[in-house]
């Protein structure tokens, strides 16, 4: 998957999980100071992210993940070690 | 050797709650632990909860709730052959709950038996009142959900004392009226996660309750879904016909989590929680009861109720509404 489909895929699920639209979710944004987004909001993410990519984010990564590009990274890492 | 007869099927004949007097607002708690009305609200959805007189007790409050539900069912306590009341937070060990709520019911001589599946009770306890109906072994069943978590609350501990209240809910079951009348008490869907024990305990008698609150959020809002959709197709329900869904009322984001996934748009999603907080095996009745009493559900449709907690144990059926 190229980082422009995980983009959007992950635009698309920080929309339903916490109403930010989706053309706000940009690479360099951080989840909590700009996107507005909590801690409970990050696990539906990571739960709604597994069910899209296929790639797990345990809650002791999840943690570590500040900005969208971050789960972008992360998202395409584990595909690789997949 | 004899067996019973059987039933065609069961259902539930009528619902009741009861709430303790006293109401705990958000700004109260602010005043003791250090949290505020609006992280309440945005992160467990409780605006205010009740909590129980310092002498009222789990069999008092299931006495009320048991009480309206026999009331409202047009039955008498001579009608009612088993008693089943779901607790995890009972006063005593020995005796149980069920007995004592029976006699000061008036209901002579019943089966009676308390049920520990934490927040899952209810349905735990509404399956088997309709298994036994349904095997001829009970005719009439008050099943009821009753805790009083305050007491096994820290105080000081602002990850669990804003989640966590008291109240009962109860429910009447019986058997279908005629042979050929479809059920009103749907199969359950039932199982339990061992690996997840550590998740939601009570160390010992002298312990708080301890939630690994993160942990129960991504479970619940992973693998509830499925059980829920999976007890609408046991039952021949498409979820998209559901009037109502009814979960554990645990966490506002949870029940909205759970609800997105499941997929009902003609459900009404109970948010008892609001003003009841957590009241665990309680939740689903105590919700339903308040919902059947402002006439937000019509008799006759279809339900979903599902219960998850501590264990971790879940439970999921359909109802329909009476």
């Amino acid at each position: 998957m190229t980082e422009q489909e995980i983009l959007a895929g992950l635009g698309e699920i920080i929309d339903e999980v916490a109403g930010v639209p989706a053309e706000q979710v940009t690479p360099e944004k951080t989840f909590v100071d700009d996107l507005d987004i909590d801690s409970l909001s990050m696990v539906e993410i990571a739960v709604a992210a597994q069910d899209k990519f296929g790639v797990e984010i345990p809650d002791d990564q999840l943690k570590d993940l500040k900005t969208v590009q971050d789960v972008i990274d992360y998202v395409r890492r584990a595909e690789v070690s997949a | 050797m004899r067996l019973t007869e059987g039933q065609a099927g069961a259902r539930v004949l009528a619902f009741g709650g009861y709430q303790p007097a006293r109401v705990v607002t958000n700004d109260e708690l602010s005043a003791t632990v250090d949290t505020n009305d609006e992280w309440i609200r945005s992160r467990v959805g409780i605006a205010s909860r009740r909590i129980a007189g310092p002498d009222e007790t789990v069999v008092d409050m299931a006495v009320q709730a048991g009480g309206k539900a026999l009331a409202a069912s047009g039955l008498s306590p001579a009608d009612v052959d088993l008693v089943i009341v779901a607790t995890c937070t009972p006063e005593t060990q020995i005796p149980n709950t069920s007995a004592s709520v029976a006699k000061r019911l008036g209901i002579v001589a019943p089966g009676a038996y308390d049920l520990n599946a934490a927040c899952a009770g209810f349905c735990y306890a509404l399956a088997n009142a309709a298994d036994a109906v349904r095997a001829g072994t009970a005719t009439n069943v008050l099943v009821i959900g009753a805790e009083k978590l305050s007491q096994w609350v820290d105080w000081t501990d602002r990850s669990t004392c804003i989640i966590f209240a008291d109240g009962a809910g109860a429910a009447i079951v019986g058997a279908v009226s005629e042979p050929n009348e479809a059920p009103g008490i749907g199969p359950v869907v039932w199982g339990s996660d061992g690996d997840m024990a550590d998740k939601i305990y009570i160390e010992d008698r002298n312990s708080f309750i301890f939630q690994e609150g993160q942990a129960v959020f991504r479970w619940a809002t992973t693998a509830l879904a499925p059980v829920a959709r999976q007890a609408c197709e046991k039952a021949g329900i498409d979820p998209g016909e559901l009037a109502a869904f009814i979960p554990h009322q645990a966490n506002l984001r949870i029940i909205e989590g759970i609800a997105r996934r499941l997929g009902a748009p003609q459900a009404i999603v109970a948010d008892d929680i609001v003003t009841a907080g957590n009241t665990s095996s309680a939740s689903i009745p105590l919700a339903l009861s308040r919902m059947i009493e402002r006439g937000e559900i019509a008799s006759g449709s279809h339900a979903l109720l599902i219960g998850f907690g501590a264990g971790i144990c879940y439970a999921a059926q359909v109802i329909t509404v009476p």
